[in-house]
C-alpha cells in the first residue's frame, strides 16, 4: 500500500536545512561557545537520518554519492594529517597554532589549525553514526 | 527597584520551576501507565518540550547563555525521535527500502 505523507515530506524539506545550518554552526562554535566537531557531526548525522526516515533508502542512496565509510577514513587520514603537518614546521606531532588573518569579505578572522582537526572528527562521527544506523536498516 | 525587580525573576523562575517539574512528573505517569503505545509517544514528546522549558528556567536561573545550543538540540532530537516512535508504531519498520515503490 502506497502512503502519503505530504506533510511530513514537507516539513522534513524545511527543517533539514535548519538542522544542517545549526550543526554547522555548533562545528565552527567549537573554539568559543560550547559545540565542536563530536556534536556538529552527531546533528547532521541526525539531519540524514531525518532524510532517510522520510524517503527511503533508495532516493537518498542517490541523492548523497559518498559512501560514508569513506567518510571514516577521509576523516581520520585528515586528522592524522594535521598531527604530521607539525612535522614541517619541526614541532612536537599535532602541535596547534593560530593566527588572526584578514580575509576579504569577513575581515579580521582568528583562524585556527584545530579547526582542521575537528573537521576530520566531523567526518569520521558522520561516517561512523550513519554506518552503523544503514547497516541496521539494511537488514531486513 | 532594580531589586526588587531581581527578586520578581528569581521567585518567578523558582515558581516556574517547580510547575514545570509537576508537570513533567504527570507526563511521567501518562507514559507509563497510558494504555496504548501512542499515548506514550505523546507523552514523551510533550516531556522533550517540557525538558527545553526546564532546561531555559535553569539557564535564566545560573545567568548564562550556554544552554541555548541545549534548547534547540533537545527540540531537534525530540522531533526527531518523534518522527521515528510514529513511523515504527504505523508501519513497523523505521527506515524503509523505498518509499514511493513500496
Amino acid at each position: 500500500m502506497r502512503t502519503n505523507d505530504l506533510i511530513l515530506k514537507t516539513t522534513t524539506n524545511i527543517i533539514v536545512f535548519i538542522i544542517l545550518a545549526f550543526s554547522f554552526k555548533l562545528f565552527l562554535a567549537g573554539h568559543n561557545m560550547p559545540g565542536g566537531g563530536f556534536i556538529g557531526g552527531l546533528m547532521t548525522a541526525g539531519a540524514i537520518i531525518l532524510m532517510y526516515l522520510t524517503y527511503g533508502l533508495g532516493p537518498i542512496k542517490k541523492v548523497i554519492r559518498v559512501p560514508f565509510t569513506f567518510l571514516i577514513a577521509l576523516g581520520l587520514a585528515i586528522a592524522v594529517a594535521t598531527g604530521l603537518g607539525s612535522f614541517i614546521f619541526e614541532q612536537p606531532f599535532l602541535s596547534q597554532t593560530d593566527g588572526y588573518f584578514y580575509l576579504p569579505i569577513l575581515g579580521k578572522t582568528h583562524l585556527a589549525t584545530a579547526v582542521l582537526f575537528d573537521i576530520g572528527v566531523y567526518l569520521t562521527v558522520i561516517g561512523v553514526t550513519m554506518t552503523i544506523i544503514l547497516s541496521i536498516a539494511e537488514d531486513q | 527597584m532594580n531589586e526588587i525587580a531581581l527578586m520578581f525573576l528569581h521567585w518567578s523562575v523558582l515558581v516556574s520551576l517547580v510547575t514545570v517539574s509537576i508537570s513533567i512528573l504527570l507526563l511521567l505517569y501518562r507514559t507509563i501507565k497510558g494504555p496504548t503505545n501512542p499515548d506514550r509517544a505523546i507523552g514523551l514528546d510533550a516531556m522533550g518540550i517540557t525538558l527545553i522549558a526546564l532546561a531555559a528556567l535553569v539557564a535564566i536561573q545560573l545567568n548564562t547563555t550556554f544552554f541555548n545550543e541545549v534548547i534547540l538540540l533537545i527540540g531537534i532530537l525530540a522531533f526527531i525521535g518523534t518522527v521515528a516512535i510514529a513511523k515504527f508504531i504505523e508501519k513497523g519498520v523505521i527506515i524503509d527500502h523505498d518509499r514511493d515503490k513500496s
